[in-house]
């Protein structure tokens, strides 16, 4: 270690050791032994990915730039930025809350505006870091099959990670300064949901309107939009070029990218401290009056569980926002819904997977909520009710909560088709359990606000959430057509969960 | 509050209880704590004192011995055992999202306390507690002694014949740490027993009735303060002051001290 003490390269050392090692535990749950299975498990994974980008993406290797092709490019790069932005919104708002070191750099006699213009640069660096691993099987197999213009993916990337940085801090900010900081918190964060969902949202509702499909493919490669685009000369281009290799585009998107962030450091690292300050000292709280009557209501110890889960979510907008944001994605198919009432069943089959999927996802989160985020856990095992008591009750408050969310959406569904409307019904009912059962076996103690990391306690439930989720959409779309081809899926999801069984912890 | 008469000569019998972890935590301790007795439990850090309270809360199984409460053997009727038990952790137990209201309407709830008992009681807690004037408000904003005092308030709604505290004053100020004391007085005062670990020697000196001190899962030591002291007269070190007149935190240390000696 040579860099001078409290310099921006020494600031710059410490923040990438502390990254590192906050990494390598997520990577490894805090087992250093595992470190060896992990690196395999990644080099598989990467291998298999440009096996996947060979069979997605090797057909465009010769792309020439024209207007098709350019549309198409723009928005994959539109819909990774925004995606990005999302992240970098995350990113800069905790760097504002979080408290973890922010006090003992505000209290030391340190630059505080290198230590944030160092801490805006790592998120930079994060986001294309996050970025080019995702990106890299479908680069290298472009260059592999298409030539070496196609490295200039790889600098569009570093490109974005900067932009997207330096506009969330700036929205981050221009929230800070608008709303203030006690509402910024919990707005920059749902802001950042929706900026991430909403160009997938966008396209697929632009789709179904237009083309009645929830392919938002349709969409980009409709010759109405490929008309109403800009010429070929355009600088809306230059993304797209640059990832084709034309030099001079993809130095003007770096330079304006670097531009931007330097702009945004320039003017917000110098002030960085004082809105941490500022956020600080304001509570992420306010005295909120319950407004009920004093006289308790009669109940049973799970009724007493269920109420207090059902109230705790309800109260908690950013828990809301983190778990019901993902009822964003049930806009699309609710608009075909309401667009195919009276068109026939072709677009109702469509609709099964994407709600029995949804529902999984959504069950896994909140039984997570549930089940492992108690933020009094042993007053709860304290209480003189048994174990299997607790859980029932908290499974109980899980699929209460989907039942409400999910049921308008099936009966409105069988009024137009009883048949696919049963077919779902059966699937969310399945899915929300089997999501459930897997947050149960693989249940740990953690916060409440913990949420967004609960990935991390374990990758095992959360794949099996995710494809036991994928396996009874498939096996609910499946059977909409034939209930005997839906038993092969349905035995695969079965298998998956009955795998998750086997490998968890805690088999209740 | 209700008067509770001693149904069994102990609230509180541990016998030959164990728990291993990497290693032993809690090493065959016997304990007895009389009916509407202040016991506090005393040892250094990592002692076994967390440790044996959660198994005698239901929180954690032991790995083998026994454990009665209130005549209950609470491995085999942990339910039953809980019904007449509360625990108070140093980290208060409550729901940020909840007013201390709707926390006690759930903690009645989880104990089954019919609401015409529990409503009552919750409102004469909250006044006992200087809680009222902040009944229906969030607990989120609360500071550390006054969620303390919500804690506490949950754990009485259900009127438990045993409370067992641990550490239950650490970061309380003056004033919540003495309203914290006082209830608990009352509490043994109305036939309540108590069990509390605390690093404040001063509290258990004033409040306890008997004493144990604890050392690498076992009591070393056990009685009033005076036959505290001499014990610790008769085999502890006198370097450290220990003997008639000697006052808790040298009785404990001395007595700390010889069993680390001897081990």
């Amino acid at each position: 270690m040579t860099a001078q003490p409290g310099s921006a390269v020494w600031f710059a050392h410490h923040e990438s050791r502390l990254a590192w090692r906050d990494w390598l535990a997520m990577m490894t749950a805090g087992r250093r032994k595992r470190l060896r299975r992990v690196v395999i498990a990644i080099a598989i994974f990467f291998i298999f990915m440009h096996f996947v980008a060979y069979w997605t993406v090797g057909r465009y290797a010769a792309a020439t730039p024209d207007k098709a092709t350019l549309v198409a490019i723009s928005s994959s790069v539109l819909l990774s930025w925004f995606l990005m932005i999302s992240q970098a919104m995350e990113s800069t708002t905790r760097a504002f809350y979080s408290r973890s070191d922010l006090d003992l750099i505000l209290a030391s006699p340190a630059a505080v505006e290198k230590i944030f213009a160092v801490r805006i640069i790592t998120v930079a660096l994060t986001m294309a870091m996050m970025a080019l691993p995702l990106a890299a099987p479908f680069i290298d197999v472009l260059i592999a099959l298409g030539g070496w213009r196609w490295m200039g993916a790889y600098g569009l990337i570093v490109a974005m990670g900067a932009a997207a940085t330096a506009l969330a801090v700036g929205l981050t900010v221009a929230l800070f300064r608008l709303i203030g900081p006690k509402r910024t918190r919990l707005i920059a964060q749902v802001v950042a949901a929706v900026i991430g969902a909403a160009f997938v949202i966008g396209l697929q509702v632009a789709a179904i309107l237009s083309y009645g499909t929830l392919s938002r493919v349709s969409v980009l490669q409709s010759a109405t939009l490929i008309a109403h685009a800009p010429d070929l000369g355009s600088v809306v281009w230059w993304p797209a070029r640059a990832a084709l290799g034309d030099v001079t585009a993809l130095a003007g998107v770096l330079a304006a990218s670097f531009a931007l962030l330097a702009a945004a450091i320039v003017t917000v690292a110098p002030r960085f401290g004082e809105y941490a300050i500022i956020a600080s000292g304001t509570g992420t709280t306010s005295v909120r009056q319950a407004q009920r009557p004093a006289a308790f209501r009669p109940t049973s110890p799970r009724s007493a569980l269920r109420r207090k889960e059902w109230t705790l979510l309800r109260r908690d907008p950013w828990l809301v926002s983190q778990t019901l944001m993902q009822m964003l994605y049930l806009i699309p198919p609710a608009v075909l819904l309401w667009r195919s009432f009276d068109d026939g069943n072709g677009a109702y089959q469509l609709l099964v997977p994407v709600l029995v999927m949804a529902a999984g996802q959504l069950a896994g989160g909140l039984a997570w909520l549930a089940i492992s985020g108690e933020d009094a856990p042993d007053l709860v095992a304290s209480a003189p009710v048994p174990p299997r008591f607790i859980v029932r009750a908290k499974i109980e408050a899980v699929l209460g909560v989907i039942a409400v969310i999910f049921a308008p959406l099936v009966a409105v569904l069988a009024i137009a088709s009883p048949w696919h409307a049963l077919v779902t019904g059966i699937g969310v009912i399945v899915a929300a359990v089997a999501s459930t059962a897997i947050q149960l076996w693989f249940r740990s103690q953690a916060k409440r606000s913990q949420f967004r990391r609960r990935q991390v306690s374990s990758r095992f439930a959360t794949f099996a959430e995710a494809f036991s989720s994928i396996g009874w959409a498939a096996t609910a779309a499946v059977a909409a057509a034939s209930v005997w081809l839906a038993i092969a899926p349905g035995v695969i999801a079965l298998a998956v969960v009955t795998g998750a069984w086997c490998m968890s912890p805690r088999q209740v | 509050m209700q008067h509770f008469a001693p149904t069994v000569p102990f609230a509180l019998e541990v016998c030959g209880l164990v728990k291993r972890f990497d290693r032993p935590a809690v090493d065959g301790l016997d304990l007895r704590v009389r009916s509407g007795e202040f016991y506090a439990l005393l040892g250094p850090n990592g002692a076994g004192k967390t440790t044996t309270l959660r198994m005698i809360s239901g929180l954690l199984r032991p790995d083998a011995g026994t454990i009665r409460v209130v005549g209950i053997d609470a491995l085999a009727d942990p339910v039953a055992a809980k019904q007449v038990t509360a625990w108070i952790s140093d980290e208060p137990m409550i729901y940020d999202k909840l007013t201390p209201l709707e926390y006690l309407e759930f903690v009645a709830g989880l104990w089954g306390i019919a609401p015409a008992l529990a409503g009552p009681r919750a409102q004469e807690l909250l006044d006992w507690l200087d809680l009222v004037p902040h009944a229906n408000e969030r607990c989120e904003g609360f500071s550390k002694g006054m969620r303390q005092k919500v804690a506490l308030a949950g754990a009485l709604i259900h009127d438990p014949r045993l409370i067992i505290l641990d550490e239950p004053l650490t970061g309380l100020d003056a004033g919540s740490a003495r309203q914290v004391k006082s209830v608990l007085r009352d509490r043994v005062r109305a036939g309540g027993t108590i069990i509390m670990t605390t690093h404040i020697l001063e509290v258990a000196e004033r409040m306890a009735d008997r004493i144990g001190v604890i050392a690498h899962g076992k009591l070393i030591a056990e009685g009033t303060l005076e036959e505290l002291r001499l014990q610790a007269g008769k085999n502890g070190d006198r370097t450290i002051g220990a003997g008639e007149g000697a006052s808790l935190e040298d009785t404990f240390l001395a007595l700390v001290a010889e069993q680390a000696a001897a081990a």
